[in-house]
């Protein structure tokens, strides 16, 4: 099989091709290999998508299932003796003593790890442009962002750099990069997969989730990682097996169009692909519908309270005495941990350690934090009305398109206003997807589905069929 | 609105060093943040139970059973400065 048309494959499409021999696991892995180790050495010239690219793959050969389709791996995501330092100069040089859960159950199904990719420091951001290694590009338009924090995931995928690749979503670090990115991007309900191993931001909000071309590709990577683990109290697995989606009509299916959230603020051509993509699935016999979610115009405050206040208490474990860097020269305990504090955070990750140290302090916490957790019961409660009178809820994934680089980095509020229609899902715990609807100025619009917890298999078979319905063609962007 | 004294007091309790010209911008950021999130204080909440954690799991416990657990060599391979038994720290009285 020649490299291009082992670029045209899909990752369930090269697993099946492995399995019937007309490909082997080492040529496809040398194939993806090459083509991010050229990106890694190219840096900032590059789409700057990788921190570390793999030499080989793993002794021993790939196990089945999956038969060895390679899988890029956020930065975040401790892998044993591998660079993790979730895009941040405090963790430079970090190389953990094991691997997380997630990475460690797709390496056992014969998913070998391939790099792992730029993102957002610590994963906070909505365009890669907060990374110690430098912004990723969007391989749409190299002047303009991938979309964060997963931003070197989404790129990576969409540019075919990589088969496909692992994320992580707090408040929309998986679906907003994909909407960017012109590809499918899946954060699984809150729980369905470990957090083991994820150098963690908001331990209540995040998820891991794939990062794909397609949406079979997502379900077959969640069928793979999901799962109760011992290791994460919080887990809690799917409540059936994860299905390779196969629906081709809507028939039956309740769509609800929440109001409050494709109203103002979603650009004109957003609108108009979102507006498209609700047409295509009346004809695949879908009914549409409008719903209420009265609260989710004020998820986004709640989320920039809840998620700082539990950042702000994660990243207190960075100190300089266990792992990574320590500022030199300090004249004492105290002295050594703020001075390798302000020299090993970027500018918003202390920005939000403030905001979330803020929240949480003495005088504050009713008016913030307690404030934010009971709009969060208002958000969930929301959803739940919703459900009672439709199957899923169906936005707009971003309010705009790609951005260009720098274009909002001097105003943090107006790139927190990027996550807008995806935090309401986030706080309520229920999963969603993203898939490409369609090009507004020539750059790819995403189309946000969620449903209620647990109905993965649900979920990902609307996808299906409403990606064969638009026929997206992501392949422009292959580099 | 959040002034340079309150910036100082929380930096203190973060642990964070902020440099002379970080302590403005830094001010003017956390305000305009704050009053944007403060508009949740619009809404009427009194009977409302605040949600810590979305899915309902207590108690989860893993099996009683002895493991190995990280060598300490291993555990302390990362750390910048180690004595011969532990994590090496400036002296918190110096």
């Amino acid at each position: 099989m020649s490299a291009t048309d082992i670029l045209e494959l899909s990752a369930v499409a090269a697993a099946a091709a492995i399995g019937e021999r007309s490909l082997s696991a080492r040529e496809l892995f040398d194939v993806y290999r090459e083509r991010a180790a050229a990106d890694r050495a190219a840096g900032e010239d590059g789409l700057n998508c990788f921190t570390w690219v793999a030499e080989q793959p793993p002794d021993g050969g790939a196990s089945e299932p999956l038969g060895g389709v390679p899988i890029a791996v956020k930065d975040l995501f401790c892998t044993e003796g591998v660079p993790s330092q979730s895009g941040s100069r405090i963790l430079e040089g970090y190389e953990p003593p094991y691997t997380a859960t997630a990475v460690r159950r797709l390496s056992a199904a014969g998913a070998p790890l391939l790099a792992k990719t730029n993102q957002d420091e610590f994963a906070m951001g909505s365009s890669t442009e907060n990374s110690a290694f430098g912004p990723a590009r969007n391989p749409w338009d190299r002047g303009r962002v991938p979309g964060g924090s997963s931003g070197g995931s989404a790129a990576a995928v969409a540019a075919g750099l990589a088969p496909w690749a692992l994320g992580t979503d707090t408040g929309g670090s998986i679906r907003q990069p994909a909407a960017l990115c012109g590809i499918v991007g899946l954060k699984p309900t809150y729980g369905a997969v470990s957090r083991y191993g994820m150098i963690a931001f908001a331990s209540s909000l995040d998820q891991a989730g794939p990062l794909t071309r397609d949406v079979r590709d997502a379900a077959l990577m969640l069928r793979h990682m999901a799962g109760l683990d011992p290791c994460d109290a919080t887990s809690l697995g799917l409540s059936e097996e994860i299905e390779l989606p196969a629906a081709e009509r809507l028939d039956g299916l309740t769509l609800g169009v929440p109001e409050e959230l494709t109203n103002e603020g979603i650009e004109a051509g957003v609108l108009e692909a979102f507006t498209a993509a609700l047409a295509c699935a009346e004809e695949l016999g879908a009914k549409v519908t409008t719903v209420h979610l009265a609260h989710a115009p004020h998820a986004l405050s709640a989320y920039y309270v809840l998620a700082p206040a539990e950042a702000s208490s994660n990243l207190a474990r960075f100190d300089g005495v266990r792992y990574g860097m320590r500022a030199e020269g300090a004249s004492g305990l105290l002295d050594m941990y703020t001075r390798t504090r302000h020299d090993g955070f970027g500018p918003e990750v202390k920005r939000r350690i403030m905001l979330g140290t803020y929240a949480l302090s003495s005088g504050y916490y009713d008016a913030y934090y307690d404030r934010a957790q009971r709009v969060r019961t208002k958000i969930a409660e929301d959803f739940a009305a919703a459900f009672e009178e439709v199957d899923l809820v169906l936005t707009p994934t971003a309010p705009t398109v790609a951005f260009e680089l720098g274009e909002k980095t001097g105003d943090p509020l107006a790139m927190y206003l990027n996550d807008y229609c995806t935090v309401p899902m986030s706080l309520a715990g229920i999963p969603a997807v993203s898939i490409p609807c369609g090009l507004s100025e020539g750059l790819p619009v995403g189309l946000q589905i969620a449903g209620p917890a647990f109905s993965e298999n649900r979920l990902l078979d609307a996808a299906h069929a409403l990606e064969l319905a638009i026929g997206f063609r992501g392949g422009a962007a292959r580099v | 609105m959040i002034d340079r004294d309150e910036v100082l007091h929380v930096a203190r309790l973060a642990r964070l060093a902020l440099d002379e010209d970080e302590l403005t911008p830094m001010a003017r950021e956390l305000s305009a943040i704050v009053e944007h999130v403060a508009r949740i204080g619009e809404l009427d909440l009194e009977d409302v139970a605040p949600t810590s954690h979305v899915i309902d799991v207590t108690g989860a416990l893993r099996p009683d059973v002895p493991r190995a657990c990280l060598p300490r060599e291993v555990a302390l391979a990362q750390a910048p400065a180690v004595s011969a038994e532990g994590f090496l720290v400036p002296s918190p009285q110096a």
